[in-house]
């Protein structure tokens, strides 16, 4: 059993494992850190953007000026933004026998693995992931495509000039690997090769191994996986959650037992409470929009939105906003938020009894209907119209980089009254706001994660004590920003294997036994001889039959008549291949009634 | 339709299962001789098909009145919708009807919190050898085939459901599960229906002509269902004809109903599902709910009324006001029972008898138009072909339909094919596999063996099974003795064979060496420096006669395993050696 490791960012991951004679991939996540060494791709050009300077190297060569511009004494690039892609060398990904999908977020990376490395395999999701996922993918394509830039930088790539480079850009890794976005068609391929399951659905893979996905609790249709045969088990845990929000709750008691268990996916914000930062939210929200301010709210069009949107529900009134428009801006604001009403299967329990009555699992149709939130696919047509100030508006991409959240970046920025809340943990929110320097607007920080934190995992693994523990290097030691945190990472009996980018583990465990199946005409057939008190003994001889890894024993064919001409030459015709075996001896000899039996 | 109850027997250990079907029937056994069954004890679990009163009608008497406590299983939508057609059918039984032995309200709620929810091909561990998986069967919405494995034996139940994805819902389907037992609906044995669109074409059209001459037409449906399908197609095809008379669906459920088809969107047909965001199909424009004062409007309409065998309620009020104008017509889609007004006039009969001694005479047209979704014959044979069942049981329908279909069955898949009348028993034999475990050692050594080039090739191998508390076990011989701790016996067999040869003795062990080499040239045969010969594990030796120097003794010994190779060695020396061209 070996785990070849593709990602080295613990929340977007992308593993592969080899069990028995399968290939398996787990998740491919996209790692979109990248972007942010990009300057933004502004919707109507930006004359700030476009009058920053070049970049002047230390010994004044201006090759680069072109390429890479400053801004606040940070370097970007003026390009097409880019994305650090999965390993792809570590191995033959075409031998790839599936991919299993963890949640949403972990499978930006689909179209580059299936339409570039002569992937032939399958895919599995459950439903929710696929729908949810394509509309990340749709509005990521959709907001890089209609803003066509004209060059692509490559220059500065080059290792010899990288070096020569200001941090991070010095120090950004396998730039080379770099990729410019999928497009839509590509999109589509991919996504036509998966395979929608269930939750508990025992998925066979050619005979061989059963894969199963498990409700992980984090996101909408998000699932661990347990990957098994009959005698070993490997659970991956990817992204999971045990705060109440609107998924369906996560699984544990299925991954008791697991020989090795991966995980993957904690929260990345291990100080941060989820409920707290809510309230945070909440409050700068209120606060902003009192003094005459606007909200700009960068996010992803699904996940923690619609716990946002259910929490302002119940807040709006209260806090007396009732008359404040809430806008979602996005290509799949739309879909999204339809989508989102109609998998009432994958949530959880208070969400589904709505559903039974039937009333819609989230109030935020209410918030539609009484036209307090309003949604737009784009800043252009009917929202230029309805556009109403201060207000709060939702809208993507939460790396800054691209999408209309960069326009209202521009717009609002030179004002204090404005405050942007940056929600989702993906970014590093002062990365993020570099290229926007200097910043009047105000800036909130209330990253909601709500991923497994420590605490939660060492509860859960001496809940589902399994024997080894697989983990990102990062999860074995505080993070660097508070080394003395030792609270801040995996603290388990025996200590979790670890591993990074490009690194082949190989996993602690040994097969012994193999499930077979005895025919029952040849079960028939045997004798059993009760050897000790409860323990019987049966020679077996038979034919194995393999088959689609399945194993089966039947009769052997009746032995040919033994040769009755002594003439034949051929000794092979007379010992037949199948010869029946002889049965080791054992047990006492009557030498009494042995010698007996020989004197007459 | 469905209106039996099942109970099997299967496993190791005595499991009964039970598929909720309709009360009455239900009350029924419950009353006879099954009764004893009834108990806690046996029954594991319950699962109920989808929603319709004759699959799920006698789940609060079951769970609350008998006394049932464990596990019932459903899919979402039929979770939801079951609580209200129960309720709804409490009330017309109990305060319509005065029927006293019923259940309760209470009971219905008490009972839904039995139910366990399950999603499509999840597989529902119910004890620690019992597992059931649900698979989509079209029907209605949320109609699910369920499948019970114990072990390695499994049942696929079917309940209703359709071969034919229709203008909502997709078509049934299920993998190569290779059930031992298939049981499935036949309702529709020997039909094979004209093509829907033809159906739905004559519908339209008689829809259209009644309205075109200013008519009325009622379309008595119940709530969920075929009433959903009806309207999508009139919708529609009101759009597409750009039509202006009212169409109305009575109030109450069926307004309800269309919520939870537009909540539970990812169960309808693909069509449906891909286009929602952008205009759901449940969403009616020309559809609007009905009140009582409209049935005395002038002018032309068409009215979907519940219940749909007008029977009693709505459509049967609609009924008596129309009936008299021949300009009306009703259209009735699915199949009535015996007794009912749907029935009556279904069968032609045009004078009716209501309460109060009241002739009603039937002037409006009368038609039937079988929408109801339940596979036919090709459908049923199309399953089949699916699942690759071992055996096939039939229920529903009429006895002279299934005994042709059974045949049919027989002849084309050869399986056994079943259809036991009502409260008959059948058994059917099963002859499992036995699943053991086999040490990798062993298995590797057995595939590894000769290496041939066509690996999938069968080969023989031998191994010892134990068998210990249940547990079986293929090792290799050696590992089972060394695991017993039992000593290994050696058992050899020694033979002296004369061979004339008056040369010296190591020039005799030579000639021999020579010819099994010659011979045997699979084996290996080796000439050890002491002067014996090994061909395997078979041990030659050669000495001279203490008598006759010219008479050498060949000295043969194996082991009694090798005791073919063996035997079949002193015999090939006991002819003698060949001439020696020497």
């Amino acid at each position: 059993m070996k785990l070849y490791c593709l990602s080295g960012h613990p929340t977007l991951p992308c593993n592969v494992l080899k069990f028995k004679s399968t290939t398996i991939m787990l998740d491919c996540g996209l790692d979109m850190t990248s972007t942010l060494n990009f300057l933004p791709l502004p919707l109507v050009q930006s004359p700030r953007l476009s009058k920053l300077p070049g970049l002047v190297l230390k010994d004044g060569s201006t090759f680069l000026d072109k390429e890479l511009k400053e801004c606040s004494g940070h370097v970007f690039v003026d390009s097409v933004p880019e994305f650090c892609l999965p390993e792809t060398e570590l191995l033959d990904l075409s031998t790839v026998d599936v991919i299993l999908i963890s949640n949403y977020h972990c499978m930006m990376a689909l179209p580059y693995i299936t339409e570039y490395t002569g992937f032939t395999g399958t895919v599995y999701a459950t439903e929710p992931t696929v729908q949810i996922g394509r509309l990340l993918m749709e509005e990521l394509v959709n907001s890089i495509e209609r803003v066509p830039k004209a060059q692509s930088a490559s220059t500065w790539k080059n290792k010899e000039v990288q070096r020569l480079l200001p941090a991070p850009l010095k120090d950004a890794v396998e730039v080379s690997m770099w990729r410019k976005c999928y497009t839509m068609p590509e999109v589509n391929a991919a996504l036509s090769k998966i395979q929608l399951v269930g939750y508990s659905q025992k998925i066979e893979l050619f005979g061989a191994v059963q894969v199963t996905p498990l409700s992980s609790g984090y996101a909408l249709g998000s699932s661990n996986w347990i990957i098994q045969s009959h005698y070993e088990k490997v659970s991956y845990v990817s992204g999971s959650s045990l705060l109440t929000t609107h998924p369906q709750p996560m699984d544990q008691a299925s991954l008791k037992n697991s020989d090795v268990l991966i995980l993957t996916g904690l929260t990345q914000i291990p100080t941060a409470n989820p409920d707290g930062m809510v309230g945070e939210f909440c409050s700068n929200l209120a606060m902003t929009v009192r003094n005459g301010g606007n909200v700009l709210v960068p996010c992803y069009p699904s996940g923690v939105i619609y716990d946002l949107l259910e929490c302002l529900y119940q807040y709006i009134d209260s806090a007396g906003l009732s008359n404040v428009p809430f806008y979602f801006i996005s290509p799949v604001a739309n879909s999204s938020l339809e989508f989102s009403q109609i998998f009432a299967e994958w949530l959880c329990h208070n969400k589904q009894t709505k559903v039974y009555l039937p009333e819609p699992p989230f109030p935020h149709a209410e918030l539609i209907q009484t036209n307090k939130l309003k949604h737009y696919p784009s800043i252009h047509g009917d929202f230029s119209n309805d556009f109403k100030q201060p207000c709060v508006i939702f809208t993507g991409h939460p790396s800054l980089r691209f999408g209309d959240v960069v326009h209202f970046m521009e717009l609002w920025g030179k004002s204090s009254l404005n405050t942007v809340i940056f929600t989702e943990p993906d970014f590093s929110y002062l990365d993020a706001l570099a290229p926007y320097q200097p910043l009047a607007m105000k800036c909130v920080y209330c990253p909601i994660d709500t991923r497994l934190n420590f605490i939660q995992v060492s509860k859960l693994l001496k809940e589902v004590q399994p024997l080894h523990v697989v983990c990102p290097e990062q999860y074995t030691q505080p993070p660097p920003s508070q080394s003395h945190r030792t609270d801040l990472m995996i603290d388990c009996q025996p200590p979790p294997m670890s591993y990074r980018r490009a690194e082949v583990l190989t996993l602690p465990y040994k097969r012994r036994y193999e499930k077979i199946e005895i025919m029952p005409e040849l079960a028939d057939s045997l004798v059993p001889l009760e050897i000790k008190p409860g323990i019987s003994l049966a020679t077996v001889s038979a034919m194995l039959h393999t088959k689609d890894n399945k194993h089966v024993l039947q009769l052997p064919p009746k032995p040919p008549q033994p040769p009755t001409s002594k003439k034949r030459k051929r000794v092979s015709d007379d010992v037949p291949e199948c010869k029946p075996l002889k049965p080791l001896l054992s047990g006492s000899i009557p030498v009494d009634q042995f010698v007996q039996t020989l004197e007459k | 339709m469905g209106s039996r109850q099942f109970l099997f027997l299967k496993g190791k250990k005595e499991k009964f299962f039970c598929f909720a079907e309709g009360f009455e029937e239900v009350k029924r056994a419950v009353r006879t001789r099954q009764s004893n069954l009834l108990c806690n004890v046996f029954i594991l679990s319950v699962s109920c098909s989808h929603f319709h009163l004759d699959h799920c009608g006698a789940l609060p008497y079951f769970s609350e009145m008998v006394g049932y406590d464990g596990p019932i299983y459903m899919t979402h939508p039929t979770k939801a919708i079951c609580p209200i057609l129960l309720e709804d059918y409490r009330k017309i039984t109990v305060d319509k009807k005065g029927e006293t032995n019923f259940f309760t309200s209470q009971m219905i709620k008490d009972c839904m919190k039995k139910v366990v929810a399950v999603h499509l091909h999840q597989t529902v561990q119910v004890d620690e050898e019992l597992e059931i998986k649900a698979y989509y069967a079209g029907h209605v919405l949320g109609a699910a085939m369920f499948q019970i494995k114990v072990g390695c034996e499994s049942v696929v139940y079917t309940g209703d459901y359709n071969m034919t994805p229709d203008r909502h819902l997709g078509a049934a389907w299920i993998d190569k599960c290779r059930p031992d037992l298939l049981i499935t609906e036949s309702t529709y044995a020997t039909t094979i229906r004209d093509s829907k669109r033809c159906r739905e074409r004559d519908f339209l059209k008689k829809v259209h002509e009644t309205v075109e001459r200013g008519g009325k037409v009622l379309i008595p449906v119940f709530a969920l269902g075929r009433a959903q399908e009806l309207c999508i197609l009139l919708e529609t095809f009101w759009e597409r004809m750009n039509l202006k008379a009212p169409i109305y669906f009575s109030t109450g459920l069926t307004e309800k109903a269309n919520h939870y088809y537009k909540l539970f969107i990812t169960w309808t047909n693909q069509k449906i599902r891909k286009t929602f965001v952008q205009r759901n199909m449940f969403e009616f424009k020309h559809i609007k709910a009905f009140d009582r004062a409209f049935a005395d409007n002038p002018g032309p309409m068409v009215v979907f009324a519940t219940p749909g065998m007008l029977h009693a309620g709505q459509s049967l009020q609609i009924f008596r006001k129309w009936a008299g104008n021949e300009k009306n017509m009703v259209i009735m889609p699915g199949y009535c029972v015996q007794g009912t007004v749907g029935h009556k006039i279904l069968s032609g009969q045009r004078k009716l008898e209501m309460e109060g001694r009241q002739i009603l005479e039937v002037k409006m047209q009368v038609e039937y138009m079988s929408f109801s979704a339940h596979a036919d014959a090709k459908g049923i044979m199309q399953l089949i072909r699916q699942a690759e069942p071992r055996n096939v049981l039939l229920v529903h329908g009429e006895a002279k339909k299934m005994e042709f279909l059974k045949q049919k069955i027989e002849q084309e898949f050869h399986v056994n094919c079943y259809m036991p009348a009502n409260g008959e028993t059948t058994t059917i034999f099963t002859n499992p596999s036995i699943p053991v475990d086999i040490s990798l050692g062993l298995l590797k050594r057995e595939t590894a063996i000769g290496l041939l080039p066509d690996a999938k090739k069968p080969k023989l191998m031998h191994g010892t099974l134990i068998m210990k508390d249940n547990s079986f076990r293929l090792v290799s011989p050696e590992q089972a003795l060394k695991e017993l701790g039992l000593a290994e016996h050696q058992l050899r067999f020694t033979c002296r064979v004369h061979i004339q040869d008056p040369r010296k003795e190591h020039e005799t062990v030579l000639r021999v060496y020579n010819h099994l080499k010659g011979v045997l040239k699979d084996y290996s045969v080796q000439h050890l420096p002491d002067g014996s010969i090994t061909v395997e594990s078979i041990l030659i030796q050669a000495t001279a006669h203490s008598e006759d120097q010219g008479t050498k003794v060949l000295l043969v010994s194996w082991t009694y395993q090798d005791e073919e190779l063996g035997s079949y060695l002193t015999s090939l020396l006991k002819k003698g050696l060949p001439q020696s061209t020497s």
